[in-house]
């Protein structure tokens, strides 16, 4: 069963078109509120099919330094868990599909119902979870079936096929293979793991897959679009609009969405 | 005491829950190495050759079965009831922190891992962690705050003489918990090789379960002691709170006693009422912190907010899950005691005593001493000193005023 505003209707689009999705990844509040929703914007503008807001978090266990650093700067700022969802319309008002990133306390802080309520209230498709498994996910299945949102869950390379299957199974939307294992953060290189994770997953049922961590290049971004249903970039985005504000965004976003194309000339 | 009985694990609730608190909030990459260290725990407690090595270093290497001593001097200041001190201060490397190590880095070597890496605060699990790699022949890595490592630049020597690399954490707080972070970031990319010796009795499942197992041997010694020595057993148990491995240790063999209460001191800082406390049971609400479950002090989003305590090693926003669950289900009585009561604790023992405290275990002797006042003359205590206070003297000269220079003197 998949809501109105599933994620899984644009990788039936991209399908169609021969290509995989872009995604990537912003955290609310960085460098302050305002500014993170125009960074979405100009996202979408620059081609994302759909957009991860990040939550920021004081103890962000899966991200590297760039990430960290913008969220401890947006907490800094005093960003707070309901600046999500202005966000997150702004992305579904600009034309993409907006999905939230939060590591699980926050969301149980919010209340899980509550939180599965006001992000569809603001057109948001679901919530990536990096540290909610579904072994430890029965009120989130509840609620996000409840408001017809995506589950996305993660799975890595050191998964076992027992694992994959019960990921899938339990996922909606698409499953995030984490390529790596390892943080967040640009890489010179996507692990040659990724290719085999992506298969492993799809052969234990799971529909859509995308791949992140470590996805910098619009060259990386087609080469793992050879494989993978979508791609996911988010430190290079964090960077680019730390060092050159919303404008680098919007054009690192342009090739990055070219890159899944097949049409990234480095 | 048999071999049997200390690690027949089977016959108790080693996680992953206790009660609503514990579970696994963790990332999917680090779920196969935890089920990994489960299975592996399992089945080493099953092989004499590792519980018999794990047995024969506790003798010849930690110095156990540690005394239980009377301190008559020290109760006589309050109350008059017998107060009797578990001396874990006397292991090797001076704390329980050996105890947890010298079982995980052998669990290590049963898995194949060659490389240790470990979180610390005030540097005592950081200095037990590279004491067994040297030991054992293990690589080691230490994670510590970078205002740790400033304010506790003894243990950072210590551990680089053993031959560890010490990694100041500069992200967050710069604190405890952000050196676990980064341990975690760390154990992801490096898993294959390195075992992640996790402190104390936090964090996702297994460790809350294996470190009190690895910790249990406290209590199950204290018991056996207050029978030979007293022919009964005490009214009451007392250890400090941080993460809660030494108090988790001392009350674990005592819960089926139910005429003995056992008693958490937690940290409460410059008091429970001010900002500045690190009293996670007392004053902290349900919630999910570095992979489990459990009571922690966060802010009404669910970040969470920076503890205090002039105990490097009870500086922590979190507390293990079993406490969380033996609170909530009224078998454990949790109390805050101040900087300032801990260090009136800690001048006491050094002075009636002969003993210098760690500064966390003072805390426990500062909660023996109310308590003595409440039970009376005919009540028998048992207190977890569970570390010494070499490492403490620095703090201590200059909250007395005992240093060349300083005004005021004698507090």
């Amino acid at each position: 069963m998949s809501g109105t505003h599933s994620t899984a209707e644009v990788f039936t689009r991209v399908r169609q078109e021969g290509r995989a999705a872009f995604i990537g990844y912003l955290p609310v509040g960085y460098p302050d509120v305002a500014t993170s929703i125009e960074a979405a914007r100009a996202l979408v503008r620059g081609g994302a099919d759909i957009v991860e807001v990040g939550m920021p978090y004081s103890d962000p266990g899966m991200d590297g330094g760039i990430i960290q650093h913008a969220g401890t700067t947006a907490l800094a700022e005093g960003v707070r868990t309901r600046d999500l969802f202005p966000m997150v319309e702004a992305v579904a008002d600009a034309g993409a599909r907006a999905v939230v990133m939060s590591y699980w306390n926050i969301v149980y802080q919010y209340g899980v119902e509550r939180f599965a309520r006001d992000l569809a209230a603001a057109g948001g498709s679901g919530l990536i979870t990096p540290d909610l498994i579904p072994d430890e996910a029965a009120e989130w299945e509840a609620a996000s079936d409840a408001y017809g949102l995506d589950r996305i869950y993660l799975v890595a390379p050191s998964s076992t096929p027992e694992r994959l299957a019960y990921t899938a199974e339990h996922s909606r939307g698409f499953v995030y293979a984490a390529s790596t294992m390892g943080v967040t953060g640009a890489r010179a290189e996507v692990d040659q793991a990724a290719a085999q994770l992506v298969a492993d997953t799809r052969a234990a049922g799971a529909q859509n897959v995308c791949v992140g961590l470590g996805v910098s290049t619009p060259a990386q971004a087609a080469e793992v679009a050879g494989y993978a249903d979508g791609v996911i970039v988010g430190s290079a985005l964090v960077r680019a609009l730390g060092e050159g504000g919303v404008e680098a965004v919007e054009e690192l976003a342009g090739a990055l969405a070219a890159g899944v194309r097949g049409k990234a000339t480095a | 005491m048999t071999d049997a009985e200390l690690f027949d694990v089977e016959s108790r609730n080693a996680g992953p829950y206790f009660g609503q608190f514990g579970g696994r909030f963790v990332p999917e990459a680090l779920i196969a190495a935890l089920d990994e260290i489960e299975d592996a725990f399992a089945k080493a407690l099953k092989n004499p050759s590792y519980t018999e090595e794990l047995r024969r270093l506790h003798r010849e290497y930690t110095g156990r079965p540690s005394l239980l001593s009377e301190a008559p001097r020290f109760a006589q200041a309050a109350g008059g009831a017998r107060i009797f001190l578990k001396r874990e201060d006397l292991n090797h490397t001076g704390s329980h922190k050996i105890n947890n190590v010298l079982g995980q880095a052998l669990l290590a070597k049963h898995m194949g891992k060659t490389r240790l890496i470990a979180e610390t605060g005030a540097g005592q699990h950081g200095v037990a962690t590279a004491t067994a790699a040297a030991l054992l022949d293990l690589e080691c890595t230490v994670y510590m705050g970078a205002e740790d490592t400033r304010r506790q630049a003894l243990n950072v020597a210590r551990m680089r003489l053993l031959g560890a690399e010490v990694i100041g954490v500069e992200s967050g707080s710069r604190t405890l918990k952000d050196a676990i972070n980064e341990a975690f970031r760390d154990w992801v990319a490096s898993v294959g090789r390195t075992h992640y010796v996790f402190g104390t009795v936090a964090g996702p499942h297994p460790f809350p379960g294996l470190v009190r197992e690895l910790q249990r041997i406290i209590g199950v010694e204290a018991r056996e002691q207050f029978l030979a020595q007293l022919g009964r057993l005490p009214d009451a148990v007392v250890a400090c709170v941080g993460g809660g491995s030494n108090a988790i240790g001392m009350f674990h063999a005592f819960i089926p006693d139910a005429d003995v209460r056992l008693i958490g001191c937690e940290a409460a800082g410059e008091g429970v009422d001010t900002p500045r406390h690190a009293a996670s049971i007392t004053r902290g609400t349900p919630g999910m912190l570095h992979g489990a479950r459990s009571l922690m002090l966060q802010d009404e989003d669910g970040q969470t907010i920076e503890s205090h305590s002039i105990s490097a090693g009870l500086d922590y926003p979190g507390v293990g899950p079993e406490h969380a669950w033996l609170h909530t289900s009224g078998r454990g009585e949790y109390r805050p005691v101040t900087d300032a009561q801990a260090m009136e604790a800690f001048r006491l023992l050094c002075r009636t005593e002969g003993i210098i405290p760690a500064i966390e275990s003072s805390h426990a002797l500062a909660g023996a001493l109310d308590l003595s006042r409440e039970l009376g003359p005919d009540a028998v205590i048992g207190v977890c000193l569970s570390g010494r206070g070499d490492k403490d003297v620095d703090t201590a000269a200059r909250w007395f005023g005992l240093l060349d220079g300083q005004e005021g003197g004698d507090r």
